[in-house]
């Protein structure tokens, strides 16, 4: 069948279950199950509103269930087995664990990562924040916005592509067409270079791919920070004489100190995924795998699921402290 | 921003200075693509995009035509080849000089003869006609070679769209690429919103036991990586028959996206006035009619941000397809995956990569740019406290 046609049946089918079940099973809870009519109208109707919370709830209950929370136990087991032959697992305790931290590619794998987690949200939020202090006031600070705003509608593959035009390198005597290349010539490099190929340093070249997108999410949140700031407290400030750079770094950063943090949080958690970059430019040749990556690979490549499942546990247990935090704020705040 | 703008005119020359800086930044990396997806590919290697919005100077080795087929016998002994170098070329441009040798670029103007020795002569005029004039044995075997410097005008094509989107032949093409991926996005954008909405109501205004800890778990589940998804759920998807199809990719995309959905949205719902709903119940309205008569067409803006997000994000996609997707035959590959595909095989052919690369990137740009009011309220909502 003509997979558009396909999608289009899924789609009715897929809405329309929906919005079926919806209706129908609402239906079904008042003019079936618990009619508010007869001797029992009363405890009929506290019945049905006891039920109906959860028919609304069910279908995405089951799909966060199955989808998110199932995984995450299945794949904490499977780090902890061995797949033989035939379908069957053997119990190896730490094994896959033990390992993985053996070898090199994961060490290199980890050390990445905490330079991509040390760098990227540092980087992105200082570049949003310059951004959205310096476009603030300006006419046409809402184009320069939406320019800078604009790579985060772009894939990450297409993003690949395009910094891979950058990075070109070509012969030195024939006219460079990267141009990074171009202008490290210009202002006096001695040959083209490979950018991508040289070992460490390429990190910092693939990590300015995520930086590029990741600096207007920043930016946009950050500028509607800024401009919650009460105009009192920086009036007040530039009457006693603060010079800008003092306004900026004693009357702005703290009072939004707490969406810094968010913000922060929110690319650390994009960073710790990244996969696409590292996949589509070099997949992780020259020193510049990473963990998600690396976790592909075991399962895809090796097709060793214990020590794939094994290291993205370790994923996990770096999203984790993450996780326990937004979960505390958010009931903190239901409170 | 007031103390630092300062009216002082130097200080705001220099603020304008460092945004532009910032945009051209942010903005040269896609122009560059984006122009490179215009130019032929000899184009591309020739000179960087950069240079392709000025006139271009450029130095063409060209022949002239065999003289052994063309020549003409002037009598005692001599001949001649007549003829328009830049005959079939397409070339339109100016020249500025000429030469026989890659010895001494341009040594001569248009309209001057070089003297080639013996009586050997070639003139060669700016609109490309030229004379070659000398001795039988001169005037045959391998025809005479031009190195001629000219000014080209900036040319674009769309010749590269019209190969990877519409070339029956071409078997990298994106077409095909195109409407698979548009068959992962679009069930996958509508069936969560439709899920997480109902969710999301019952969490804002309906009240039961273990609400709190229920929205405390989605607030959790916002942040586990899919990566621990991929195994346990390929298992289940091949235990229960699904495998590797649009099926498969539909229901992990719905359950990836549902927690930022229903926490997007429920944080919209409980901001709507209490009011009108309890005004509503009053008047004898079911759960259900005030869901789909009051609340569902006030939350819009909420729902337009979330399929915004869950579009950008699935169009985006590359590791969901490839894990849930696609499968060895290929039929199914998504945009995303040919790219990379591409950049493995094609990887000097600059202008198939960076036109496949448009195409994908267009339909995202699109939707931000006519949408961005809705994106940026969206993150706001999720983000902000």
């Amino acid at each position: 069948m003509n997979p558009a046609l396909q999608g289009l049946i899924t789609i009715i089918i897929g809405v329309g279950g929906c919005v079926g079940y919806f209706y129908g099973a609402n239906l079904f809870l008042d003019k079936v199950l618990f009619r508010p009519t007869g001797p029992n109208a009363g405890r009929n109707i506290n019945r049905a509103n006891q039920i109906r919370p959860w028919l609304f709830l069910m279908p995405a209950l089951l799909a966060l269930g199955i989808y998110l929370a199932y995984p995450v136990f299945a794949t904490l087991r499977l780090s902890f087995l061995e797949r033989l032959p035939g379908n069957e697992y053997a119990f190896v305790g730490f094994e896959n664990y033990t390992k993985m931290f053996a070898e090199p590619k994961f060490m290199e794998a980890l050390r990445n990562n905490v330079l991509w987690l040390v760098i990227v949200p540092a980087a992105a939020t200082g570049f949003g924040l310059l951004a959205a202090q310096l476009t603030d006031r300006l006419a046409w600070g809402n184009i320069a916005k939406s320019i800078i705003f604009m790579p985060m509608a772009i894939s990450f593959v297409g993003a690949a592509v395009i910094f891979k035009l950058i990075y070109e390198a070509r012969p030195e005597d024939v006219a460079q067409i990267g141009i990074l290349n171009h202008l490290y010539l210009l202002f006096g490099g001695a040959e083209p270079q490979q950018w991508l190929q040289i070992p460490f340093w390429n990190n910092f070249f693939l990590m300015a791919v995520l930086i590029w997108i990741q600096t207007g999410f920043a930016m946009v949140i950050l500028s509607a920070a800024l401009r919650g700031i009460p105009e009192e407290t920086v009036e007040a400030a530039i009457i006693d004489g603060a010079n800008p750079f003092q306004i900026f770094f004693k009357i702005k950063i703290p009072q939004i100190m707490s969406t810094i943090v968010v913000v922060w949080t929110t690319i650390t958690i994009a960073t710790l995924k990244v996969f696409d970059i590292v996949f589509a430019m070099t997949n992780g040749q020259w020193e510049t795998q990473v963990m998600a990556n690396y976790m592909y690979d075991k399962l895809f490549r090796a097709n060793d699921w214990g020590m794939g499942s094994a290291s993205a546990m370790i994923i996990m247990l770096m999203v984790t402290p993450i996780l326990v935090w937004n979960v505390y704020n958010a009931r903190k705040e239901m409170q | 921003m007031d103390a630092i703008a300062g009216r002082k005119p130097a200080v705001v020359w220099l603020l304008n200075i460092s945004v532009v800086a910032l945009v051209i930044l942010w903005l040269f990396p896609t122009l560059g693509l984006f122009i490179s997806s215009f130019r032929t590919g000899d184009q591309i290697t020739a000179s960087g995009w950069w240079s392709s919005l000025f006139p271009a100077e450029q130095t063409l080795q060209i022949r002239a035509a065999d003289p052994d087929d063309n020549r003409v016998d002037l009598g005692n002994g001599r001949f001649m080849v007549e003829g328009n170098i830049f005959d079939g070329t397409g070339f339109e441009g100016e020249m500025n000089a000429w030469a026989t040798s890659s010895r001494n670029l341009g040594a001569f103007a248009p309209g001057e003869t070089n003297d080639l020795g013996d009586g050997e002569t070639f003139t060669l005029n700016a609109d490309g006609t030229y004379v070659w004039e000398g001795d039988d044995d001169q005037i045959s075997g391998r025809a005479q070679r031009l190195f001629i410097e000219v000014v080209s005008p900036p040319e674009f094509t769309t010749a590269n769209y019209g190969f990877v989107l519409f070339d029956e032949d071409n078997s990298e093409g994106m077409a095909k690429a195109f409407f698979n991926t548009l068959t992962v996005v679009i069930p996958a954008t509508i069936i969560p919103i439709l899920i997480a909405a109902f969710a999301a109501y019952a969490l804002a205004w309906m009240d039961f036991p273990g609400r709190a800890i229920l929205i405390a778990v989605i607030v959790g589940l916002l942040v586990v990586p899919l990566q621990l998804a991929l195994i346990p759920l390929l298992t289940l998807h091949n235990a229960v028959g699904i495998g590797k199809g649009y099926l498969g990719v539909w229901l992990a995309h719905t359950g990836f996206g549902l927690p930022l959905a229903i926490y997007l949205l429920r944080n919209y719902m409980v901001g709507l006035p209490r009011d009108i709903i309890e005004n509503a119940k009053v008047d004898g309205a079911t759960d259900f009619q005030i869901f789909t008569k009051i609340i569902l067409p006030l939350s819009f803006p909420a729902l337009a941000s979330f399929a915004i997000f869950q579009f950008l994000w699935t169009w985006n996609d590359l590791l969901v397809a490839l894990v849930f997707l696609i499968d060895a035959s290929g039929q199914t590959t998504v945009m995303t995956k040919q790219i990379v595909e591409l950049l493995g095989t094609r990887g000097g052919d600059w202008e198939i990569l960076a036109t496949s690369a448009f195409v994908s990137i267009a339909v995202p740009l699109g939707v931000f740019f006519a949408m961005q009011k809705y994106l940026v309220r969206g993150l706001l909502a999720g983000s902000v406290k």
